[in-house]
């Protein structure tokens, strides 16, 4: 029933978050202008395709909506809420 | 005034009982005084086991002994504190079994500002500021990018529909988790604390908003709390508190890790903004295409200097040089399928290329496209059988056409 404080379980968004991370890293890799012209076209690839795998990532996006209650055994449920953001 | 004793005058044929005393000096006392308001000093206050509370309440000249019975100071948000000067409404009275005059009170007023509740407030803050819980320290950060938020609030109140507008229009990648709780009235403080264990036991969340929206002083005082203010400070993941509006601040707001003005403002520090967030891509995007065309331009230039200082001998050197880089730059448009980045120098070229390319360009120089009823290109003389009806598109619209045979 717990979990140690700060973890989440894997999923799309620590992606966008490390998406993120790599691409501030390749832009200033690149300004720095101590990589050799091969390696700059490696991270200027990884860079187009980090971008777009970050915009996919926003665009595939739906809020879902979830009720928590009591579960037998004192744990802790969630139940689809009806009605999204326009209800 | 003349008090009308409940006893005889004539002389009796036994003494009086302590008992009947003391009784009758109670029904005298109880008679002559309806329930009055009286004002003093709070001292040697006492709280029973069995939750009654006796103390006295004094001025500078009298005192009188005080009791405030359970089911009268349960109302009370707190204790008063010796010193404290207070109102209090009540009845005056003959305890028989200590034989003294007692004033029973049933209202208690503190007659500071905020009365017994900013007394209640200030004793609660106190208590959590010593177990340090409202040490700038202990504050942690949002995460930035969150996928479970849970919000412990009222299904039907405007905070919850506030929160899930702010999200949907911002964020919309996320579970956005309801705890129910009642945020208003007498056991709004012990659902609350409820439902923020429950919270706490659901494993999957990344941020916490607790709140509600707008109302009087009395509607937020459950956010007011020490225990509500307690299982805020004991949640796990990071908290948001919203309270209210922008003035209103409560313990919970003191607690949280993060206070938000209104929750939903509590909804706006949660999540990043989807379209700040595109934004910011694209500025990586401008920053990516940049810096790699001034890594190609910078080779280019280093090229271009050392052919012109080269001799023959190493002219093959650099050639391959600009080969390679003539290459870099086409798997650099390669990779670049995004405008940004083409969006610069190029832009205009390709433009006027694809201009060039245009059909509309060709059949304004004269040529013209014929096409049969199914719309297929005739291309060939075979395409064009004796009699064959066509349509002939020219630059500014179609016409129609025959085929005769050929001469």
């Amino acid at each position: 029933m717990s979990t140690p404080r700060g973890t989440t379980p894997e999923g799309p968004t620590p992606s966008l978050q490390a998406d993120l991370a790599r691409l501030e890293a390749i832009v200033r890799a690149l300004e720095a202008q101590d990589v050799d012209l091969d390696q700059a076209l490696a991270l200027f690839e990884e860079g187009v395709g980090r971008l777009r795998d970050a915009r996919e990532r926003l665009a595939a996006a739906e809020l879902r909506l979830k009720q928590l209650r009591e579960a037998a055994g004192g744990g802790a449920e969630v139940d689809d809420q009806a009605g999204g953001p326009g209800a | 005034m003349s008090l009308e004793l409940p006893l005889d005058d004539a002389p009796r044929e036994r003494p009086l009982t302590i008992y009947e005393l003391t009784e009758s000096a109670r029904q005298v006392l109880e008679r002559a005084f309806p329930a009055v308001w009286v004002e003093g000093e709070v001292s040697n206050f006492v709280r029973q086991s069995s939750g009654h509370w006796y103390f006295t309440l004094k001025d500078k000249q009298a005192e009188v002994r005080c009791a405030m019975f359970r089911g009268d100071n349960r109302r009370l948000p707190t204790e008063p504190e010796n010193g404290l000067k207070v109102f209090g409404r009540g009845r005056l009275t003959v305890y028989g079994a200590r034989g003294a005059m007692q004033f029973v009170v049933k209202d208690l007023v503190a007659t500071t500002e905020g009365g017994f509740h900013a007394i209640a407030l200030e004793r609660a803050r106190r208590a959590l500021e010593k177990d340090g819980l409202l040490d700038p320290a202990r504050k942690r950060p949002l995460p930035p990018f969150p996928r479970v938020i849970g919000m412990v609030t009222s299904p039907d109140g405007a905070a919850w529909r506030d929160v899930v507008a702010v999200i949907a229009r911002r964020w919309p990648m996320v579970e956005l988790v309801l705890v129910p709780a009642r945020v208003q009235g007498d056991d709004a403080p012990r659902d609350l604390c409820r439902a923020l264990a429950l919270a706490d036991r659901y494993a999957r969340l990344d941020v916490l908003i607790v709140g509600r929206g707008g109302g009087s002083k009395e509607d937020l005082r459950a956010f007011d709390d020490e225990q509500v203010a307690r299982a805020v400070a004991a949640s796990r993941v990071p908290t948001i508190s919203a309270v209210g509006h922008e003035t209103d601040v409560t313990l919970t707001d003191l607690v949280a890790d993060v206070r938000a003005a209104t929750p939903s403002a509590a909804a706006e520090k949660a999540v990043p903004d989807r379209l700040e967030l595109l934004r910011y891509l694209a500025s990586l995007e401008a920053g990516l295409g940049t810096a790699a065309g001034r890594r190609l331009e910078a080779a280019g230039a280093r090229l271009a200097h050392a052919r012109s200082r080269m001799a023959g001998a190493v002219t093959s050197r650099v050639r391959e040089a600009e080969r390679r880089l003539g290459q870099a730059m086409l798997r650099m448009r390669a990779a670049c399928e995004s405008r940004a980045a083409l969006r610069r120098a190029d832009t205009e070229r390709l433009a006027a290329s694809l201009d060039a390319l245009s059909p509309l360009k060709v059949l304004d120089r004269g040529y013209s496209v014929a096409r049969d009823g199914a719309g297929r290109v005739l291309r060939r003389v075979a395409d064009f059988p004796s009699g064959l009806g066509f349509r002939l598109r020219v630059v500014d619209g179609e016409v129609g056409a025959r085929a005769e045979m050929p001469t």
